[in-house]
């Protein structure tokens, strides 16, 4: 396998409000090669966007990163100055978000803010400009590019806003791209579009892909390999196929089993019972803990992340562990 | 079976509200938006007491419309509800309390100024299913059924939960004692692992008070497991209907194909790269919707006759109908995939 393109390294982001503070992110560590797709999953609240926006340096006040390291092509970005992460962001590293309306500027034609994206990072004539932003619309997919780039964001319907805000994401053929739930907005015929289209671009580019999604479907069918999220940490993370199939962590297995797929129609659905945590009051120990069916005295610890091969679990007492022993 | 709700020949059109001065300049022969967009265009369902019947459809195929016709929040444009033979609507005024509604998003549905239980007992004082001694007992049952402490009556929507808010939801329409429930896509707005609990509720509740239900979702996997029979809309419009087996197993309609073809499904082979079944091309405004089959400009199907001639809902089997003039190519077409 080739170097990774982004490392991440126990990573914590708090937020200090005045109700106290919010540890968002709370221990994250992942690799990424380049080209790969990973999917970070998780509820609302888990902290997987505010992971995606550690990444891009874009976390305001009043949160910041505490703790740990980003290195993207082995340059840490944490200790980079707002200019230096500035001349970084959208050439390197890009973002993709959830609501392409909320994300365009509807004042501005998709030619000039295209102009802009490109513009921040690189000098460009308007006609090389436009002749860029017209081959990197046709290639997500936006029929006549050329005649649309004259075109506001209000006349274009949702899918073809999101492949937009795609192709602004790739203009400048970034290393490492985050895409925050940009399908979910959409309807399920755009998605599978949308999905397919990105995979495809991930392979011919070899930009590596952040997809984070509460849809475990979604992911299985596009990420390589996956990262669970529950209260701002990583509860388990591993090749997609095997952990799907082959869950560690209590909340991966409860998550899956509660998929409405998973139970003979009309069939009551297993549930996991409470609710998410606030990361205002969170328990001490595991924070899956008073929810979870096999924790015991032991989980009033934090488990530290046990790793084993490629796959990686922070339990004590992880689903599976019988047979292995037997075995 | 039985027609417990019939919905007979149903249309619902939605024009722009003209000013004066607009109408005025439309004589005058200026551009103005004169055109309606026909959200449900002659819908015929019945559904039997305690059948739970699914509604899917892409954004803006008319779902929640029908949703709302039926439920009587909105008057229909054309053709009549029936609830045991009873309608729902009289002169454009709901005249039952036999048909609730749970909505989609439980912050928008509870009002935030008002107790919990005052939102849960409103409704049934108003129309003397409780009275002002009986409340409190009353609420406290119904709180219990949802899985609630009644302890919370006095508290705001705000100290709750969303999965909290959603139970809250359904305690207001089940007080009101109904025989026809709406849940207008009820679980979209949860967590993962809320939704399991939610839709255990659900099917707990409409068992025990044999509820004839209407659920509408884009979530197909959610209509799938709660289900008897599911109808799929296209562009207001229904194009399929029959039991949720036969319709998820074998679709007649070329779009009921494409539409459970998009859908993600769990991947646990790492080998396999997924093949996404895309359907070409996005909705059409339904400003100007095609000729004929409102499907015919993405299916793979169409022919001629497709854009000269809509297709009527035609039987396939005894409990299936679908709109379609080559719906046997495409059941022959599924059966080929299958082997």
């Amino acid at each position: 396998m080739s170097a990774p393109v982004l490392s991440v390294r126990d990573l914590r982001t708090h937020f200090f409000t005045r109700a106290g503070v919010v540890k968002a992110v709370d221990g994250v560590s992942f690799d990424l090669a380049p080209g790969e797709i990973m999917g970070l999953v998780g509820e609302s609240g888990s902290g997987k966007t505010v992971t995606g926006f550690s990444l891009l340096g874009l976390v305001d006040e009043p949160g910041r990163i505490v703790e740990g390291s980003i290195k993207l092509n082995g340059t840490e970005l944490t200790t980079l100055s707002d200019v230096e992460l500035r001349a970084r962001r959208g050439r390197d590293i890009s973002m993709i978000f959830q609501d392409p309306i909320a994300t365009l500027n509807p004042m501005l034609t998709i030619g000039q803010q295209m102009k802009l994206a490109i513009d921040a990072h690189e000098r460009l004539g308007k006609r090389a400009a436009d002749a860029r932003a017209t081959e990197l619309l046709t290639q997500v997919g936006i029929p006549s590019a050329a005649a649309r780039l004259r075109a506001y964001p209000h006349e274009f319907s949702g899918g073809m806003r999101q492949r937009v805000a795609i192709a602004i994401a790739l203009l400048h053929r970034p290393a490492v791209i985050v895409a925050d739930e940009p399908t979910t907005a959409l309807d399920v015929s755009i998605q599978a579009q949308i999905l397919y289209q990105m995979r495809d671009l991930a392979a011919e580019t070899g930009t590596a892909l952040i997809w984070i999604s509460h849809d475990l479907a979604v992911v299985s069918s596009l990420a390589s390999k996956l990262a669970v999220m529950y209260a701002g940490r990583i509860v388990e993370q591993g090749p997609t196929a095997t952990l799907l199939r082959d869950p560690r962590h209590p909340y991966t297995a409860g998550l899956l089993a509660s998929l409405p797929a998973m139970a003979p129609p009309g069939a009551p659905l297993a549930q996991i019972p409470g609710t998410t945590p606030s990361l205002l009051s969170l328990p001490p120990g595991c924070p899956f803990a008073p929810r979870c069916d096999r924790a015991t005295a032991e989980c009033a610890a934090e488990p530290e992340i046990t790793f084993r091969g490629d796959r990686g679990w922070r339990c004590f007492h992880p689903v599976g562990q019988a047979e292995e022993v037997t075995a | 079976m039985s027609a417990f709700l019939s919905i007979d020949n149903v249309s619902r059109l939605f024009g722009p509200n003209l000013t004066t001065g607009e109408k005025i300049a439309a004589k005058l022969g200026a551009k103005v938006e004169t055109r309606s967009v026909r959200a449900v265009s002659d819908v015929s369902l019945t559904v039997a007491r305690g059948e739970t019947l699914g509604l899917v459809g892409e954004s803006g195929c008319g779902k929640s419309t029908l949703g709302r016709l039926i439920a009587g929040i909105l008057p229909p444009t054309a053709g009549t509800v029936m609830i045991d033979g009873a309608p729902v609507m009289e002169n454009g005024a709901k005249v039952t309390t036999r048909v609730q509604t749970v909505f989609q998003d439980p912050f928008a549905s509870l009002d935030p100024r008002m107790k919990v239980g005052d939102t849960v007992s409103e409704g049934p004082i108003a129309h003397g299913l409780t009275n002002k001694v009986k409340t409190k007992a009353y609420v406290a049952e119904w709180f219990e059924r949802v899985g609630l402490d009644p302890v919370w009556v006095d508290r705001y929507p705000h100290q709750f939960s969303g999965g909290q808010r959603q139970r809250i939801a359904i305690a207001r329409a089940l007080a009101m004692q109904p025989d026809v429930l709406i849940c207008d896509e009820p679980v979209a707005s949860l967590d993962v692992s809320i939704q399991a609990q939610i839709i255990n509720l659900f099917l707990e509740l409409t068992r025990d008070l044999g509820l004839t239900t209407i659920f509408i979702s884009h979530d197909l996997s959610v209509v799938q497991h709660v289900s008897d029979r599911v109808a799929v809309m296209y562009l207001g419009r229904i194009v399929e209907l029959g039991p949720v087996a036969e319709v998820f197993g074998k679709p007649a309609h070329p779009y009921t194909d494409a539409l459970f073809g998009s859908v993600p499904k769990l991947v646990l082979d790492a080998d396999e790269l997924v093949h996404f079944d895309t359907i070409e091309g996005e909705v059409p405004s339904p400003l100007s919707p095609p000729s004929g089959c409102y499907y015919h400009p993405r299916c793979p199907l169409a022919t001629q006759a497709c854009s000269d001639q809509q297709p009527l809902m035609q039987p396939v089997t005894e409990r299936r109908e679908v709109a379609c003039h080559h719906f046997e190519e495409q059941i022959a077409k599924g059966l080929d995939k299958a082997v």
